[in-house]
C-alpha cells in the first residue's frame, strides 16, 4: 500500500494541452474519485499514474520514490479498464495468475492468491471458463480479481462500471466500496458518474478542461461547490441557475424579480452574479407567505420515490424536487419558497463561489 | 404480387446458378479432360464427361515426370517465402497499428509506390544483381524475391489485423508486468492467430502462383517451380493434353486448399492489398 | 548532472539520452526487416532499372555497358512494335476492368440477397480467383483450343465461326482470349469488395426509405449507388493500374503473338528482358510505363480534388 502524490504535472499532446499544471496527493488506503466529463483529462491523469502515458512536465511519486521513468510494469500497480480487457484467449483462471507467473511466483502460492481472490468475489465456479463465456457483470468481476490477486501498492479503476445495466452498476458499486473497506488499498477511480464519485470516493476530484475544479470529501462538493462547474456537475436533479445582478441590496433577475442577499455575503452594487438554487432545497409552501413566490406548474415528471416539478420562475425554467406527493397540476399556480441559506452564490466573471 | 415475386426469385437463383457455372466450368473441364485417356481425347471430343475415365495421366505425371520435384520446389519456396513474410510483416504491421511515430506516414507511402510501380521493370535489375551472388537458379533467389514482393501487401493485411484488437489488453499486460515484447508474443500474437494463418495463406498463394520471375531467375530443372515447369512441358509437348492438365490439377490442389483457408478473410485480404491480386 | 538535465526537456522526462533513444527507436525496430527488404530488393532494383534505360546492357554481349543516352528511346519512338502494344495495352486494360467490374457488381448484388446455400455458391463464385493466374491463363487456351476445349464447337454450333477453331491464333480475335481469362479470373475480386461494401450499408436505411415511399428501384439509386460509389472508384482506379501491369495471362496464352495482335507493354518489357535479354531497351520501355501509370494516378488524384472542391 502507498500514497501516490503528482506533482505540477502537465500533458500535452502533440500541440493540444490536456492537462494543466495538476497537483494532487493520495494517502496510504485512501480511495480517491477523479470526477468529470469527457475529455476532461481524467483518464489521462490515471494512465500517466498507470504509466500508459507519458508525462510531459512535472512528477510523480508512489511512496517517495518518483516513478516517471518506471515502466508500467515496475510500478507495482493494477488498473480495471472499461472494456474490463480480459486476455480472450485464456481462462478466468490464467487471466488471473497472469500478473503472478509474470513475476515467477511458485506455483502453489499462485494458487492460493487466486483462491483467495475467487473466494471474495465468489468467482470459484468460473475459474475454467473463458471471458467469452462470463455475463457482463462476471467480467467485471473477473477484471477485479486479476488486480486484487496482485496486492499491488494501488488500485487505478478506468471508468469501471460504464459498460453495465443500471442495476449491475449499483450492485458492483457497493461490491468495490467493501472490497475498498476490507483490503484498503489506495485506490483511484475515474469515472463520469457523479452517483458514484459520491457513493465511493473518501474523496473527490472534480476536474474539468483539464483543471482540477474543487477536492474534498462528496458532501463538501455537493455543500460548498467551489464554483459554478463543480455546483452544476455534483448532484442530480442538477442544480438550478438563475442570474441577475446587485441592485440596492438585493439581487434582481432577468425577468425582475428580487431575491434576498443570503447573511453574511457581501455583494458590491451592480456586480453580476449567478444564483444556485438545488431543487431539492426549494420549498413549496401552502399558500402565499412573506418572500414566496407564485409560479405556474410547466411540466410534472413523477419519478417514484419523489416529483420533479418545472415551473417558469425568475426568467427560468425552475426545477423543484418534492418528495410530496400531488402537490404540483400543470398549468396551476404554485407557491414557492427559496431558503436563503441554502442558497449558493457565484461571481458570473469567475465562476467562483461567493462567500 | 406473390407471382412478381416468385418469377423474381426465379430469375435470381437462375442467374446465381450461371455464374456459379461459369466460375467452375473451366476448372471441371480441367478434371474431365486430365481423367480421359488419350485413345478418347480426339473421338469423344466434346462431351462433357469421357464413357471411361482413368488415372493413367496422373500416374505418368507422378512417375515418368520432373513434375514431384517441380511440385516439391514450389512448395518449399512457396512455404518459406510465407513463413518468413509472415514474420516480419507482423512486427510492422504491429507497429504499424500500435506506435505513433514520426516516418509512419512516409512508410505507408513508401509500401503503396511498390505496390503501384509495373514488378516487370524489376526484372532485368533484379537479374544482374542476384547473378554475382549466384542466386539466380537458386530456390534462395526466389525466396527472396518473393519475400521482398510480398512483404508491403502483408504489412497493412496484418495491420488490419492488430488494428481489431483492443489496446487495453497490451496496456492491461505492460501493468500485469508484461513489456511491450512480451505483452506481443503472450496477449496478442495468439489472437492474431486467425490473420496469421489468412496471412500464410495468402502470401502461399501469391508465391504459388508467380511465373514472370521464376521464368527469368530460374534455368535449370533441378530449381524449376511449378508454374515454370508447367510451361515449359506445353511448349515441348504440346499434344499431351491428358498430362498437362493432370499436372494443372495438381497445381491447383494448394490453392484451393489455401483458399479454404483464407476465404473468412477475403474482404480484409482484398481491401489490405488493395493493388494486389 | 545539472548540465544533463539542462539539455534534457522539461523535468517530465528525466530519462538518459539512452533510454530516450530507445524508446524513439521502438517502432523502427519492429519496421526494420521490412524496410530493409523493400529497399534492398525493391528500391534499389528500381533505380538501377531507370539507369539501365540509359545504357547498353545486352546480357550476351560482354562488352555492353556503356551509357548511351536517349537511344532507346528514340530507337522507341519508331517502334512500331511498341506503339501497338500501347494500344492494346488501352484495350486490354479497360475491357478488362469494365467487364471485371460490371459482372463483379452483378455477382455481389445477386449475392447480398440472402437465399438457402448461399455461402456454398459464394465460395464456389469466388474459386477463380484462388486459382493461379498461370493455371487460369493455361486453362483458358485450353478451352479455346479445338483439339480439346469445348468453346472452338459451341460457337461454331452457334453460328459465330464458320469452323472451329482457335480464337487465339487469329490476330482479329485473338486479344478476346486474354480478357476473357482476366474476367472469370478478376471478377471476385470486385465482387468480394463491392459485397462487402453493400453489407456495411445501414439495413434500416432501406426499411426507412421503404417506409418513405421509394420502390426498389429509387433504393438502389438513392441509397445503394451512393453508398457504393467510393469503393466502386477507389477500386476501379488500382485494379486499372493493376491489369495494366499484369503480363503473366498474355504470356501463358499468346506470348504476344499472334503477329504481335495481344502484345501489351508489360507482356513487351518482359519479352525483351527475357527472350531477347536486351535489359536497356526493356527497361527503357519500363520507364516509360512506370511514366505513363504515374500520369495516369496523378490524373485521377487530380479529378477527384476537383470533384471534391465542387461538392
Amino acid at each position: 500500500m502507498a500514497s501516490i502524490t503528482i506533482e505540477a504535472i502537465t500533458k500535452t499532446f502533440g500541440a493540444v494541452p490536456v492537462l494543466h499544471d495538476i497537483d494532487l496527493s493520495i494517502g496510504d488506503g485512501e480511495f480517491v474519485v477523479l470526477v468529470g466529463p469527457s475529455g476532461c483529462g481524467k483518464s489521462t491523469l490515471l494512465r500517466m499514474i498507470a504509466g500508459l502515458e507519458d508525462i510531459t512536465a512535472g512528477e510523480i511519486r508512489i511512496d517517495d520514490r518518483r516513478i516517471n521513468e518506471v515502466a508500467p510494469k515496475d510500478r507495482d500497480i493494477a488498473m480495471v479498464f472499461q472494456s474490463y480487457a480480459l486476455y480472450p484467449h485464456m481462462t478466468v483462471a490464467d487471466n488471473m495468475s497472469y500478473s503472478l507467473k509474470l513475476r515467477k511466483t511458485a506455483r502453489e502460492k499462485i494458487a492460493e492468491a487466486v483462491g483467495a481472490a475467487a473466494g471474495k468475489l465468489g468467482l470459484d465456479p468460473l475459474l475454467a471458463r473463458r471471458p467469452k463465456a462470463l455475463s457482463g457483470g462476471q467480467r467485471q468481476r473477473v477484471a477485479m480479481g486479476r488486480a486484487i490477486v496482485r496486492h499491488p501498492k494501488a488500485f487505478l479503476f478506468d471508468e469501471p462500471l460504464s459498460n453495465l445495466d443500471a442495476r449491475l452498476r449499483e450492485q458492483m458499486r457497493a461490491e468495490i466500496k467493501r472490497l475498498h473497506k476490507s483490503i484498503g488499498a489506495t485506490s483511484v477511480y475515474v469515472t463520469h458518474d457523479q452517483i458514484e464519485a459520491m457513493t465511493l470516493a473518501d474523496r473527490i476530484v472534480a476536474m474539468h478542461g483539464g483543471i482540477i475544479q474543487q477536492v474534498g470529501n462528496p458532501l463538501d462538493l455537493y455543500d460548498r461547490p467551489a464554483n459554478l462547474f463543480v455546483a452544476g456537475f455534483i448532484g442530480s436533479p442538477a442544480m438550478n441557475f438563475v442570474e441577475g445582478h446587485c441592485r440596492a441590496g438585493v439581487i434582481e433577475t432577468t425577468d425582475g424579480s428580487k431575491v434576498a442577499i443570503p447573511e453574511g455575503i457581501h455583494l458590491t452594487e451592480g456586480q453580476a452574479v449567478t444564483i444556485g438554487i438545488r431543487p431539492e432545497h426549494v420549498r413549496i409552501v401552502a399558500g402565499s407567505e412573506a418572500g414566496s413566490y407564485t409560479a405556474r406548474v410547466d411540466l410534472v415528471e413523477p419519478t417514484g420515490f419523489g416529483t420533479i416539478v418545472h415551473v417558469r420562475l425568475l426568467g427560468q425554467d425552475l426545477k423543484i424536487y418534492t418528495l410530496e406527493r400531488g402537490v404540483a397540476v400543470v398549468g396551476q399556480p404554485l407557491h414557492i419558497a427559496l431558503d436563503s441559506t441554502r442558497l449558493h452564490l457565484f461571481d458570473r466573471e469567475t465562476t467562483n463561489r461567493i462567500g | 404480387m406473390t407471382r412478381k415475386r416468385l418469377v423474381l426469385t426465379v430469375l435470381h437463383r437462375l442467374a446465381v446458378l450461371a455464374y456459379v457455372a461459369f466460375a467452375l466450368f473451366p476448372l471441371f473441364w480441367l478434371l474431365k479432360v486430365s481423367v480421359t485417356p488419350t485413345s478418347l481425347l480426339y473421338t469423344e471430343g466434346i462431351r462433357l464427361w469421357p464413357s471411361r475415365a482413368s488415372l493413367e495421366h496422373y500416374e505418368f505425371v507422378l512417375t515418368h515426370s520432373s513434375f514431384p520435384t517441380f511440385f516439391l520446389n514450389s512448395t518449399i519456396v512457396s512455404a518459406s517465402t510465407a513463413v518468413i513474410v509472415t514474420i516480419v510483416s507482423s512486427l510492422a504491421g504491429y507497429a504499424m497499428s500500435r506506435f505513433v511515430f514520426r516516418g509512419k506516414y512516409w512508410i505507408v507511402a513508401l509500401l503503396l509506390l511498390t505496390q503501384m510501380f509495373p514488378l516487370v521493370m524489376l526484372i532485368a535489375p533484379m537479374f544482374k544483381m542476384l547473378s554475382p551472388l549466384g542466386l539466380t537458379n537458386s530456390l534462395t533467389g526466389l525466396v527472396i524475391v518473393y519475400v521482398a514482393f510480398n512483404v508491403p501487401f502483408a504489412t497493412f493485411l496484418m495491420q488490419s489485423f492488430f488494428d481489431g484488437i483492443p489496446k487495453d489488453l497490451e496496456d492491461a499486460a505492460m501493468i500485469d508486468g508484461a513489456t511491450r515484447f512480451t505483452a506481443f508474443r503472450q496477449i496478442i500474437l495468439p489472437l492474431t492467430l486467425p490473420g496469421i494463418a489468412a496471412t500464410l495463406g495468402f502470401v502461399f498463394t501469391a508465391a504459388w502462383s508467380e511465373l514472370l520471375f521464376a521464368l527469368m531467375l530460374i534455368s535449370g530443372e533441378k530449381a524449376t517451380t511449378f508454374p515454370v515447369g508447367l510451361l515449359s512441358f506445353v511448349s515441348k509437348f504440346s499434344v499431351d493434353f491428358g498430362q498437362m492438365m493432370a499436372a494443372g490439377v495438381l497445381a491447383l490442389i494448394p490453392a484451393c486448399l489455401f483458399f479454404l483457408l483464407i476465404q473468412r478473410y477475403l474482404v480484409q485480404g482484398l481491401t489490405a492489398g488493395a493493388v494486389k491480386g | 548532472m545539472t548540465s544533463f538535465s539542462a539539455a534534457a526537456p522539461p523535468n517530465g522526462d528525466r530519462r538518459t539520452p539512452m533510454q530516450r533513444l530507445a524508446a524513439r527507436l521502438e517502432p523502427w525496430l519492429y519496421s526494420a526487416p521490412v524496410l530493409i527488404l523493400i529497399v534492398a530488393i525493391m528500391l534499389v532494383p528500381l533505380a538501377l532499372g531507370v539507369s539501365y534505360a540509359f545504357r547498353d546492357i545486352k546480357l550476351l554481349n560482354p562488352f555492353s555497358g556503356g551509357f548511351v543516352g536517349l537511344k532507346h528511346f528514340r530507337e522507341l519512338a519508331s517502334d512500331s512494335a511498341f506503339r501497338g502494344a500501347l494500344i492494346n495495352t488501352l484495350w486490354w486494360t479497360f475491357s478488362s476492368v469494365i467487364l471485371q467490374f460490371l459482372f463483379g457488381l452483378i455477382l455481389a448484388l445477386l449475392l447480398n440477397q440472402p437465399f438457402k446455400g448461399r455461402a456454398l455458391a459464394q465460395a464456389l463464385c469466388f474459386l477463380p480467383w484462388a486459382v493461379p493466374s498461370f493455371l487460369s491463363g493455361l486453362d483458358w487456351a485450353w478451352m479455346f483450343n479445338p483439339v480439346v476445349g469445348p468453346i472452338p464447337h459451341w460457337l461454331y454450333a452457334l453460328g459465330i465461326m464458320s469452323e472451329p477453331s482457335n480464337i487465339l491464333s487469329d490476330p482479329k480475335t485473338a486479344m478476346w482470349g486474354p480478357i476473357v481469362a482476366n474476367v472469370w479470373w478478376g471478377i471476385p475480386f470486385f465482387a468480394i469488395t463491392m459485397l462487402a461494401a453493400l453489407q456495411a450499408i445501414p439495413k434500416d436505411l432501406y426499411e426507412a426509405a421503404e417506409i418513405d415511399g421509394a420502390g426498389p428501384i429509387e433504393r438502389f439509386r438513392s441509397i445503394t449507388v451512393p453508398f457504393l460509389a467510393p469503393t466502386m472508384a477507389i477500386s476501379i482506379l488500382l485494379r486499372t493500374v493493376w491489369i495494366a501491369n499484369f503480363a503473366d495471362l498474355i504470356i501463358v496464352m499468346t506470348n504476344g503473338g499472334p503477329a504481335d495482335r495481344t502484345q501489351i507493354v508489360a507482356s513487351y518489357i518482359f519479352t525483351q528482358a527475357f527472350r531477347r535479354l536486351d535489359f536497356g531497351y526493356a527497361s527503357a520501355i519500363a520507364l516509360v510505363l512506370l511514366v505513363l501509370l504515374l500520369a495516369y494516378s496523378m490524373l485521377i488524384v487530380v479529378l477527384r480534388q476537383t470533384m471534391l472542391s465542387r461538392h
